[in-house]
């Protein structure tokens, strides 16, 4: 880059910064929704203009994760007094949280949560080794009709994956599968394992065939070869596969709706069905919206470092 | 240490072989350099020896045993590669004793940093044992991949091509030291290589090799010498050897369209001939037989090589640096007729 730069070119700059800016702001409006209305009070939820600045409060949260009635008593100050400060925060809002004998009663919500998570990271971690070997066989072995082969297995991820909602939900009924964590894995798993395999692929394709076969040489069996040589150099592109996985597991929805609706339900369907009918709770919904989107956004932060590589793919070369 | 026998072995890739049913002796001990140009199948042959590829067709032996069934890690000779030859992400330590922790040798701790030990004093890298390999100059990486080589202290060892991504300096002092450590350790060395003056430099033997097939076999004395064809003749040497088409009869032999008249000095079949000859064996000076035109003068500090033009036929000798030579000029030279070689002029094999 020139040091000079022509008035002309750093008027553009700034016009580019500026716009760019704009349409970060407009994307990210509905997070800034989600992040302000889980700490705002019922009645700041759905104002007109948005109310900006408020109280941020956790009762949102409180009435996310509990059971809760309506008061069918009239306040009565005592047990207010004798609450413990979370169900006066409901109390206040003339609700009490359902309690048998001394349990309180949590919501659905924690635990459609951790089927979200039981069945992401799993699904996650299956599809991600099944890619990574497939890519290496891919990667490193001659076989015959191997770009067929590669072509069959992305083109199972060009049928829009509503179009065998129905057939998989029928067959999935016969087999037992709905309403079950491990028909949501499979399906999960499945759907993600094209992705993977080509991805990996491409980071395969990256580490110099040299390092294994210097191991080969060296006394090494191929597999210890491929777990100590070719997996270590494989972690950013591993790192980058898992998060594609995970975010796409994690946000499935129309499958989760359709396959399941208790046991196994995940948060996607969850939370919308939360809506319900009369008056609706925003400031409950965008809590557990915000809680919904924490999990992706730390595995995500903490995989970072190898993102940043991953998804420049093969940009980086030697 | 061992003999390293390859018999009739043919290996395709699709419907090209790469290696063309080769025949090489490799005797114990010995530092035998593969010459060819790229493509001509050097490196293949160095995988089938290390058990990286599966031959079609023939036999290989490692100390007379048949290696076919046997794999890569079984068959216990080094190879040091051109690039990528380190691991990453270890330090040159982990990197030295990588091939000692494998199953197939096994050996206690002690050995281990002994053995290191030793083969960082004889490569001189004991000051780098603790740095990540990334760390490392191109000359230090080989060093070590070569260390990673000794430490095994396997029965051959083969290198392909390891010191043509180095510069020229570095090349010439890692050429010297690798020759050394070959009559020290006493080893089988396979070099590969596309570079003339490493073959000629650094082996006991040299086997010119081209598209997949052994050309000739000899000493570096024999192959500069005795080229079997103009193959041979025109790879190995530089400048490259001149060769120009020619008539003998009658014990003469005639070039640069009868303007160069030499008695040939063996009994030749009449006919076409190419001839070859050295740049050292044109004597260039006043006193000389045929007048040439003066195309070009190159000053190598020893001595100058000048290329020179009779009518439309180019070829280059070799000069002393004293002597005055003006591009453009007029200089006078002659052939020495005991240095000249004889090919034939359609198949190109030598006639000696």
């Amino acid at each position: 880059m020139a040091v000079v730069t022509s008035s002309r070119k750093k008027a553009f700059n700034r016009v580019a910064i500026v716009s760019i800016l704009l349409i970060t702001l407009i994307f990210l409006s509905p997070l800034y929704w989600i992040g302000t209305t889980a700490f705002k009070p019922r009645s700041l939820a759905t104002t007109v203009p948005p109310t900006v600045l408020f109280q941020p409060e956790i009762t949102p949260f409180i009435k996310l994760l509990t059971k809760r009635v309506q008061l069918t008593k009239a306040y009565d100050p005592a047990i207010y007094a004798a609450s413990p400060w979370y169900e006066q925060r409901i109390y206040d809002g003339g609700e009490r949280i359902l309690r048998v004998g001394p349990n309180i009663q949590l919501s659905q919500y924690p635990n459609r949560f951790m089927n979200s998570l039981i069945i992401a990271i799993i699904s996650t971690i299956i599809a991600v080794s099944m890619g990574t070997i497939t890519a290496y066989g891919f990667s490193r072995f001659k076989m015959a009709g191997e770009a067929d082969l590669l072509f069959f297995v992305l083109s199972t991820r060009m049928l829009p994956p509503i179009v065998v909602a129905i057939p998989m939900y029928l067959m999935y009924r016969v087999v037992g599968l709905n309403d079950t964590h491990i028909g949501l894995i499979i399906l999960y798993t499945a759907f993600n394992l094209s992705f993977s395999v080509w991805l990996m692929k491409g980071f395969m394709d990256e580490i110099p065939k040299e390092y294994e076969e210097a191991a080969l040489v060296d006394g090494y069996t191929r597999l210890q070869a491929f777990f100590k040589i070719v997996l270590p150099e494989a972690v950013t592109g591993i790192a980058a596969t898992a998060v594609f996985c995970f975010i796409t597991a994690w946000n499935e929805y129309a499958f989760a709706l359709m396959m399941t609706n208790r046991r196994a339900q995940t948060a996607p369907p969850f939370i919308p069905s939360q809506i319900g009918s009369g008056l609706t709770d925003w400031t409950v919904i965008a809590s557990g919206t915000f809680l919904f989107l924490l999990p992706v956004a730390i595995f995500t932060f903490a995989l970072r470092k190898h993102l940043l590589r991953g998804v420049t793919f093969g940009a980086i070369r030697k | 240490m061992a003999h390293i026998r390859l018999d009739n072995v043919t290996k395709k890739f699709g419907l090209h072989a790469a290696v063309d049913g080769l025949t090489l002796d490799i005797a114990d001990g010995e530092f035998f350099v593969l010459l060819g140009p790229t493509g001509a199948g050097k490196t293949t042959t160095l995988r089938l020896i290390a058990g990286l590829e599966k031959p079609d067709d023939g036999k290989i032996e490692i100390a007379d045993q048949d290696v076919h069934q046997w794999s890569a890690s079984e068959r216990d000779v080094a190879l040091v590669f051109q690039y990528y030859s380190l691991y990453p992400r270890y330090t040159v330590r982990q990197n030295l004793a990588f091939p000692l922790k494998s199953n197939a040798r096994n050996c206690s701790q002690a050995e281990i940093d002994e053995r290191i030990a030793r083969a960082a004093k004889t490569l001189r890298i004991g000051h780098l044992l603790e740095r990540k390999t990334d760390r490392l100059s191109g000359g230090e990486m080989q060093r070590v991949s070569i260390g990673r080589a000794i430490v095994r202290e396997p029965r051959a060892f083969l290198m392909d091509e390891p010191l043509s991504n180095l510069d020229a300096k570095l090349r010439e002092s890692l050429r010297a030291e690798l020759k050394e450590l070959q009559m020290k350790l006493k080893s089988t060395f396979l070099f590969v290589t596309h570079d003339q003056i490493e073959a000629m430099s650094m082996g006991d033997k040299v086997g010119i090799l081209n598209e997949g097939k052994i050309v000739q076999v000899g000493t570096p004395y024999e192959i500069y010498n005795k080229p079997k064809n103009i193959f041979v003749a025109s790879f190995v040497g530089s400048p490259s050897i001149n060769l120009m088409p020619a008539e003998l009869a009658n014990g003469h032999v005639t070039a640069l369209s009868g303007k160069l008249k030499i008695v040939a000095p063996r009994s030749k079949t009449n006919g076409a001939v190419t001839i070859g000859i050295r740049s050292e064996d044109i004597t260039v000076g006043p006193k000389e037989q045929v007048a040439a035109h003066i195309h070009d003068v190159e000053n190598h500090g020893v001595e100058k090589i000048v290329t020179l033009r009779v009518d439309d036929q180019f070829f280059k000798a070799t000069a002393p640096s004293s002597l005055e030579l003006k591009i453009d000029g007029t200089v006078k030279f002659s052939f020495n007729p005991d240095k000249l070689h004889f090919f034939d002029a359609a198949s190109g094999a030598s006639r000696a």
